[in-house]
This record gives structure tokens, C-alpha cells and sequence, in this order.
């Protein structure tokens, strides 16, 4: 468990900040520029010191104001991938994936150079500086590096801020790699909200220095203030299913969660394999009797449980579906002649089917939008 | 050297002598002090500043006298030195390191200065978060980075301390053999009658000297900063 509660003045505004996470998996710390979130993987560093609060992993403390605790960074081992990389200019890739792990005690080294070498695809650059790499190819550096330091906890600050698209295709799929193979705890900031829905397990949405809400990615992705909080207004909700069976001479996958089947179009991924597809508001359409005739695959039985104004004439509405959440975008006017209110049973019709073409690889969970 | 004559030779390696010594022992306290101006913040900065670079500013002739008051052999430093380790500095080549040392030490710590603020930061935190201590930061990131600026500061102190005149003068005398330097040795030549040709050669050969440390200095600085991966 990653415990973390800080309270810490920076100037223009004060970062009170607290949540816990499981250590499996990749916890997002998502928000718009500025939030705070930097600070907050600093202090979990010990880059910087929070006035007050505690830091724990696991059953290590780094940091307790009440208790008087307040480990060195260098004796952290935490990982820390810097939005900017911070190869060392002076020494090549090997010396650079090499500086923390001969810093580690022989016995405790659990994470090998060669194994990271073929995760991260560095083997033709390891003699090379870092001055002529991509900027993809340092942040795969910078990753080996962190990893080679045989971290507690990995943490990464914007790892793909700095790369324009096809570098951030690019390096990616390593990141899942890493989360789904190697067993230390990520901690992630960003603020791309394709990113956190791609690679985090927990999210922790904050704001003005402030945790606006924590939780699954499906849980925080379902509420309805997201985009006031995040500046975001590509609003929808994320579903995290399995595929239960290909349909393969209609070229379908049939995905399934709690709460009822999508039919998608074929997905890249055997039968069982985690799927986890971004349904947008403005592609849920509402009913409140299952549709005949239509060409419409896609019905889900929920009932509303939250409704809230998205723009002069439109309304969303959280629909609880199952154990998950379906946000739908409709007219104020439909809401009302429809009479939607929190209770209402009703059946989400998911329109129009998209996917992104790489379907392809390992790891649990893939996004695609629907 | 047959062109020059015994007292030129000896005048030329003593200058040598006398600026190499006094870079070797002032460099690990110029980076020191270029370390903390150019990192540290703290009450009293702007005097430390100062201080160190006071003997750029004062005319030599007042560092030499401020040298003879305090390290001659009645001064308070002085004459605790000679008690106590029965080291004499007043007119020996030692005392004209000194005085070198004093006058060029602002020109090194400016040049290392410069460099240790051009190091980011960011890769010393980043070197923490892999594990690494102060000093081994120092001696694995800083120290490396700063290097072409450590280079070019100490040669240009050192080209600075080949041609200090008053401060030494002042301070250890004009001895040949001792701590008649070039500069002094010129001095000395144009003094006597005839000397003139002399006084042309050694300034020839502190030209010399000086052009030769300038390009000696951009050429490994060139290639310092290759190995670094910055140029």
C-alpha cells in the first residue's frame, strides 16, 4: 500500500494532499498543469520536504513530521523518470543504465542490465551518448536507468510530455511492459487523459493542490465533474471487460463486464484477455424501452444515479450499469421530456464503434474507443 | 635554448615554476569557493564575494604590501609559520607562488564558477534519486561537467601568474634565481643600461608563453567538452 497524506506551502497556493494506492499496478496522479502534481511525486522522492504529513510504502516510512522521519533521498530507492529525461551527457547509455545499479549492493540486485537491455529495446544504443539519441529513445534510457537503481517505487513525472505522437507510440507499449512485467509499484503524473485511461490502475484526480477523487479509473472516470476539475471535455466513461468470445465470420469479439456484452469489431486479443475500451458521453444514446429495429448492437440496462448541466442546452447523466459506469450526453430537453432523474431505469444504446489500430501485444489492458 | 642566455633560461623556468606551483595549490580552493558562490545562498555571500575577488580589484602593489605586513616574518601569520614549521615565504620563490596565487585566484574561481552554474541541476537530483551521495555527486556529475571550465580557469590564472609584477615585487624582492620572475627579470633589464635587447627577448617569450597557454587551454577545453558530450 502507498500511503501518502501531505501538507506542504508553495507560494502561490498550498498542496494538501492525501491518498493510498495498491502497489500493484500504475497510479495515475492526473490533473491540469499546475495542480500540483509534480510536487507531489518530489516529496515522494524527497526532492522535496512537505511541512507536514507522512509518506509510506509498504511498511517503509520516508517521510513523518509527527514521528521525526525523513529518509535521504539517495536512500529512497525510488525511481524517478524525469520529464526531461536527465541522461548524464558525460557518459554513455551503459554507464548512464549502470549509475544506480552499482550502487546497489550486489546482493540486493533483483533487476539485471540485460533483461531491462531487451524490455526497453536499448542494445544498438548502448554505447552511444546521450546528446545524439531521439527524445524517445533517452526516455527509454532514463526508464532503464530508474529500474536498474532496483527501485522500491518507480515514479514518472510526464514521461511522454516531451515526445510529439509517434515517439509517444513509440515508448508506450514499453511502459505497459514494464507495469505488467516487472513487480514495483508506478506512481504516474500526466495530463493526458489518453495516457491515465491506457496505463493506470488507480487514478487520483487533483486539483488546486487538492485530491478531487481516487479510485479505479472506472470509478473516476465515471464522475460527472471531471471536466470542471480537469479542463477535459472529452467526457466518457471507461469499462474495463474481458473478451469473452470472437465471432469470426462476422469479424465481431464480443467483450464482457458486470454489467452486460459489447459487440465490438474483432479485437486483437485472445478470448479472456482484459479490454479496456473509453465509451464517450456523446455516443450513449438513452432509451427507456430496448430499441426494435434498429441497427444499434450495442444495449445496456442501467439506472441513472446522477445528473448534472454540461453546456447551455446539454446534460449528463451517470448511468450505473452493473457495477460500472456509463456517462451519456443528451439535450436538456430530452432529459426532461424523457423525465430523467436519478432512480430512472434505462437502457444505454452505444453508437458508433471505433478502434484504435493497435490491438496488437501483451499486457491486461488495451484501450480502444468505442 | 641557445638563444637565451642563463639568466633568461632560469628567469623563464622559475616563472614556470612559481605559476605551476601556485595553480596546483590554489585549485582545489578555487573550486571549492566557486562551488558555493555558485550554488550555496547564504547571509554574508555577497562579502564572501568580495573578498575573493578583492585582489582583482586592488593594485597589486597592495596585495604584495598586505602579503609583506602579514606573512613576513614579524607578521602575525608570518611569524607563526617560521616559529612553528620554520617556513619562510618572505623573499623565497614559495612567497612569489603566493603572491601569484593571490592575484590570479579571482580569474580561477570566476571561470569555474561560471561552469559549476552552468551544470542543471536536475541531473544532480536525478543522481540522488539513483543513489548517489554528496561527494560521490561531486566526483561522478560535477566534477566532470565542470571540467573545461576548471581547465580554462586555471590556465588563464596560470598565463595571469606568469605576468604578475607588483604583488611579487612587493612581497619577495627582485632575486634572480629566487624570484625574478619574466616580468621582473623585464623590469630588471630595462633598468640597466643596454639591456634592451634582453627586455625584447624575455617580453617575446612571455608573449610566447601567454599564446601558447590561450590555445593550449581552447584546444583541450574544445575537446573536454567533446568528452562531456556538450560540444
Amino acid at each position: 500500500m502507498l500511503d501518502v497524506s501531505i501538507r506542504q506551502s508553495l507560494g502561490r497556493f498550498q498542496l494538501d494532499i492525501a491518498f493510498t494506492a495498491e502497489e500493484r499496478g500504475v497510479t495515475a496522479l492526473f490533473g491540469r498543469s499546475g495542480s500540483g502534481k509534480t510536487s507531489v511525486i518530489n516529496a515522494i522522492a524527497g526532492l522535496t520536504r512537505p511541512d507536514s504529513g507522512h509518506i509510506r510504502i509498504g511498511g517503509t516510512t520516508y517521510f513523518d513530521s509527527a514521528a521525526r522521519v525523513d529518509v535521504a533521498v539517495e536512500k529512497r530507492r525510488v525511481g524517478y523518470v524525469f520529464q526531461d529525461s536527465r541522461l548524464f551527457p558525460h557518459m554513455t547509455v551503459r554507464s548512464n543504465l549502470e549509475f544506480g545499479l552499482r550502487r546497489v549492493p550486489a546482493a540486493e540486485r533483483r533487476i539485471a542490465l540485460g533483461p531491462v537491455v531487451d524490455l526497453l529495446g536499448l542494445g544498438h544504443l548502448l554505447d552511444r551518448r546521450p546528446r545524439g539519441l531521439s527524445g524517445g529513445e533517452k526516455q527509454r534510457v532514463a526508464l532503464g536507468r530508474a529500474l536498474l537503481a532496483q527501485p522500491r517505487l518507480l515514479l514518472m513525472d510526464e514521461p511522454m510530455a516531451s515526445l510529439d505522437a509517434g515517439r509517444k507510440a513509440e515508448i508506450l507499449p514499453y511502459i505497459e511492459r514494464l507495469r505488467d512485467e516487472m513487480n514495483i509499484p508506478i506512481v504516474l503524473v500526466s495530463h493526458a487523459l489518453d495516457e491515465v485511461i491506457r496505463l493506470a490502475t488507480t487514478m487520483v484526480l487533483i486539483g488546486e493542490g487538492r485530491v478531487v477523487a481516487s479510485g479505479s479509473v472506472g470509478a473516476v472516470m465515471g464522475r460527472l465533474d471531471l471536466s470542471a476539475v480537469t479542463g477535459i471535455h472529452d467526457t466518457g466513461a471507461v469499462l474495463d471487460l474481458t473478451v469473452e468470445r470472437h465471432v469470426e465470420e462476422d469479424a465481431l469479439s464480443v467483450l464482457a463486464f458486470d454489467g452486460g456484452r459489447l459487440m465490438v469489431p474483432r479485437v486483437g486479443r485472445p478470448v479472456g484477455a482484459p479490454v479496456r475500451l473509453q465509451i464517450h458521453a456523446r455516443d450513449v444514446v438513452l432509451a427507456l424501452e430496448p430499441p426494435t429495429n434498429t441497427s444499434l448492437r450495442n444495449t445496456l440496462s442501467g439506472r441513472v444515479t446522477e445528473i448534472a448541466e454540461s453546456g447551455p442546452s446539454s446534460v449528463d447523466l451517470r448511468i450505473a450499469v452493473g457495477e460500472s459506469v456509463l456517462i451519456a450526453r443528451v439535450t436538456r430537453a430530452a432529459a426532461r421530456d424523457l423525465d430523467l432523474a436519478p432512480g430512472r431505469a434505462v437502457v444505454a444504446l452505444v453508437k458508433g464503434v471505433a478502434f484504435e489500430p493497435d490491438m496488437m501485444g501483451a499486457g491486461p489492458a488495451r484501450v480502444v474507443d468505442v | 635554448m641557445d638563444f637565451l642566455s642563463p639568466m633568461e633560461t632560469t628567469a623563464l623556468l622559475l616563472s614556470l615554476r612559481v605559476a605551476g606551483l601556485a595553480i596546483v595549490v590554489s585549485l582545489p580552493l578555487a573550486v571549492l569557493a566557486a562551488w558555493i558562490l555558485g550554488r550555496y545562498s547564504f547571509p554574508g555571500k555577497t562579502l564572501f564575494d568580495g573578498l575573493v575577488h578583492l585582489p582583482l580589484v586592488l593594485p597589486p602593489v597592495v596585495v604584495g604590501y598586505i602579503l609583506l605586513i602579514t606573512m613576513g616574518t614579524k607578521g602575525v601569520i608570518g611569524g607563526w609559520l617560521l616559529q612553528t614549521f620554520g617556513i619562510r615565504l618572505i623573499f623565497t620563490t614559495e612567497g612569489a607562488s603566493l603572491a601569484v596565487a593571490v592575484t590570479s585566484f579571482p580569474l580561477m574561481v570566476r571561470a569555474i564558477r561560471l561552469s559549476v552554474e552552468a551544470i542543471d541541476t536536475g541531473l544532480e537530483a536525478a543522481a540522488r534519486t539513483l543513489g548517489a551521495g554528496p561527494v560521490d555527486r561531486f566526483f561522478t556529475i560535477v566534477l566532470p561537467l565542470m571540467a573545461p571550465g576548471l581547465l580554462s580557469g586555471a590556465i588563464v590564472a596560470f598565463a595571469a601568474a606568469m605576468g604578475e609584477f607588483g604583488a611579487v615585487i612587493t612581497f619577495v624582492s627582485n632575486i634572480p634565481g629566487k624570484t625574478q620572475t619574466l616580468p621582473l627579470a623585464i623590469y630588471a633589464a630595462t633598468q640597466e643600461p643596454g639591456g634592451d635587447a634582453m627586455a625584447a627577448r624575455l617580453a617575446t617569450i612571455s608573449f610566447s608563453v601567454a599564446l601558447i597557454a590561450l590555445m593550449v587551454s581552447e584546444f583541450l577545453a574544445h575537446r573536454l567538452r567533446r568528452l562531456i558530450g556538450q560540444g
